[in-house]
């Protein structure tokens, strides 16, 4: 058996599966509806089961077609870069306020894509996100949570 | 019946009507395009303005606005591979590989003859059959429906090409995973949660939905910006393209719409099962019928491929007037919403609405038509405006890709784990898009889960037990042969390719 990313893809979902099915065994189910025909967890099980056999049938059987994905020209660092500043604004979004912490994280963003077009990023992170946020809060009376706003008397 | 449609043109041919539909599709097109914001919100939030109209004027409106944001969602789904709701899933997998060969403004111009196309059929259908469709709708037993699920599932397989056929059934269920996460809908229990508060309501369609198209699609830009392979595939996103449809484009379309829009609004007139399922049939139904030269271009910018559900979920969207209207059973999440205004009306929808408000059940019918017209007249000359949006420098698109994406789950939750939920499925989509493991199942399946498992429930708990209410009932043993049927079907063409 040829070993390849799809097949450890493959394997890591027949673990994924395995684990599944324990836990859909663990689901704490009614005494009465412990032998129904169908109860909370009779689905999660099928489910379990469905998953260990085709992930296993991947497994086993030859791949028409190895896809190979060349590392080298993949950008690992700057897509790593937007994902933690992505982690970052989710953690902020709701101390901070709605407008700071978006405003904040499309200007990085653009910056470590590379851009450098400081009045175009300005425009495009901060005015940007308050005329958005004026159709949402203002036009659409959706609620936006910003500590940050009602602090300066913006926000009511 | 000639009167009560002539009452209902009358009703919506009035200034104000005619008024109503075009704000309706103007504002239903806007929020459509927002991602988060589907046709249920819209039509949500325009509940309150509705109630300051009579019944037939706000249900016009909301008719409108309904039809808009499908459309904008559309929008939405071609040009930034971001479906805000699950009914344009499938004009994405055609729509947005043609905007990336720079022919957005015509997957744009298709997109809006199909939706009117599949609209003005569907409105036909519903003109004569509404009634004794909502006959046969409500033949239908929990056993259908599971089958009916089945066979939706086994779309897939028009998804799955050489080799994908095990991955995309790996995704399938994947997707159901991922649906079955949260409290059970009739138990109460509590389901693979981890005593996280946050999963005890389970994972948003959207959050999933924006993971694996929108946010993993702008990841994987940057992650392939220098692969040279992947540089030479797009042409160049600056370039709109002309919306102009080619006579051979509009030749495929009219075998297309037809045949599209039938199942659409067969699918959408069956309660609970809606755009999507219609969407994705049709997709797959399309697949089977063109050609071997035309097959190998699904999924890379097919104009069948992008006519057929387009046709399908406007079809669909009709269609779901039909239980409601007659039945008071909404067809789907949105016509749900309506269902709830037209009662704060004081309407009550049944058999006998089109006896006791003719008015009403007839200016609705004529209203969609008249949508319809109104849609494309606005949507048409702004197709250009709205493709520039391609044109935004990547260092900028992508950025605020990621931003709507995180907006749209933000302002359903307000909640920091959804934010991270998100970003891990997106990186988990991210690397499996690299290994060619196909998205868009794991979204119909987990879209189906819920419905799935309360079907099997159903009919588990009223044949004891016995798995014998698959081959009981001659319908549901038909949907279950032409799943079988596809099945077999696919696995002999790929064995035969092979060989």
């Amino acid at each position: 058996m040829n070993i390849n990313t799809t097949k450890i893809i493959s394997l890591l979902f027949f673990i994924f599966s395995a684990f599944y099915l324990y836990t859909a065994y663990q689901i704490q189910v009614f005494a009465f509806d412990e032998n129904a025909p169908f109860n909370a967890k009779t689905f999660p099980i099928y489910l379990g089961y469905v998953g260990l056999f085709f992930s296993g049938l991947k497994l086993i059987l030859p791949d028409p077609e190895t896809i190979k994905v060349e590392h080298r020209n993949l950008e690992y660092k700057k897509t790593a870069i937007l994902i933690i500043i992505a982690i970052i604004y989710g953690a902020t979004i709701l101390k901070v306020g709605y407008f700071l912490t978006t405003s904040f994280f499309l200007f990085g963003s653009y910056y470590f894509l590379g851009e450098r077009r400081w009045i175009l990023m300005f425009l495009l992170s901060f005015p940007f996100v308050a005329a958005f946020m004026y159709l949402l809060h203002g036009v659409l009376e959706i609620y936006l949570r910003d500590p940050f706003l009602q602090l300066i008397g913006v926000m009511g | 019946m000639i009167e009560g449609i002539l009452i209902g043109l009358s009703t919506a041919l009035t200034l104000q009507n005619i008024f109503m539909v075009m704000i309706g599709c103007f504002f239903g097109t806007i929020i459509g395009m927002l991602p988060g914001l589907g046709p249920m919100t819209a039509i949500a939030l325009m509940i309150p303005i509705t109630y300051g109209f009579d019944p037939a004027t706000g249900l016009i409106l909301m008719a409108g606005v309904y039809y808009g944001a499908v459309f904008g969602g559309s929008t939405s789904s071609i040009l930034l591979n971001a479906p805000g709701v699950p009914g344009t899933v499938a004009t994405s997998f055609d729509g947005y590989p043609m905007a990336q060969q720079g022919k957005a403004g015509k997957a744009l111009a298709i997109a809006a003859w199909s939706s009117f196309a599949g609209g003005t059929f569907s409105a036909i259908y519903l003109l004569f059959l509404a009634p004794s469709l909502s006959k046969v709708s409500l033949s239908f037993r929990s056993p259908d429906y599971f089958a009916l699920m089945i066979l939706g599932l086994t779309a897939i397989a028009a998804f799955s090409s050489k080799g994908q056929f095990l991955k995309a059934m790996m995704m399938v269920v994947l997707g159901l995973m991922l649906a079955s996460v949260g409290q059970d809908s009739l138990s109460d229990i509590t389901r693979f949660t981890f005593d996280n508060m946050n999963l005890t309501d389970g994972i948003s369609f959207v959050l999933v939905v924006m993971a694996t198209f929108a946010m993993s699609e702008a990841l994987t830009i940057i992650l392939k910006r220098n692969d040279p392979t992947a540089a030479a595939k797009q042409v160049s996103l600056t370039e709109l393209g002309s919306i102009k449809i080619n006579k051979e484009d509009r030749k495929k379309m009219y075998k297309t719409i037809p045949r599209s829009s039938v199942i659409g609004f067969l699918i959408g007139v069956l309660p609970g099962a809606g755009a999507t399922i219609a969407s994705f049939l049709a997709y797959g139904m399309e697949r089977n019928l063109v050609n071997d030269d035309e097959k190998q271009k699904f999924g890379k910018g097919s104009v069948n491929g992008l006519s057929a559900p387009e046709t399908a979920n406007n079809a669909a969207c009709s269609g779901s007037f039909v239980p409601m209207l007659t039945l008071g059973i909404p067809g789907s999440g949105t016509t749900a919403v309506m269902l709830g205004a037209l009662l704060g009306f004081g309407v009550q929808p049944g058999p006998r609405l089109y006896m006791t408000n003719p008015e009403i059940f007839w200016s609705i019918i004529m209203s969609m038509y008249i949508g319809m017209v109104i849609l494309l007249i606005l949507n048409l000359p702004l197709i250009p405006y709205i493709a520039r949006i391609l044109a935004v420098p990547k260092n900028y698109l992508i950025p605020l890709i990621l931003f709507f994406s995180i907006t749209g789950i933000y302002v359903m939750s307000f909640n920091n784990f959804d934010i991270y939920l998100m970003i891990g499925i997106a990186v988990v989509a991210t690397f499996l898009r690299l290994y060619d493991f196909p998205m868009p199942p794991l979204i119909l399946a987990f879209v189906l889960g819920g419905l799935m498992e309360e079907n099997l429930r159903r009919s588990l708990l009223l044949s004891n037990g016995s798995w014998e209410f698959l081959w009981d009932r001659t319908l549901t043993l038909c949907i279950l042969l032409t799943t079988a049927f596809i099945v077999i079907w696919h696995i002999y063409k790929s064995f035969k390719k092979k060989n």
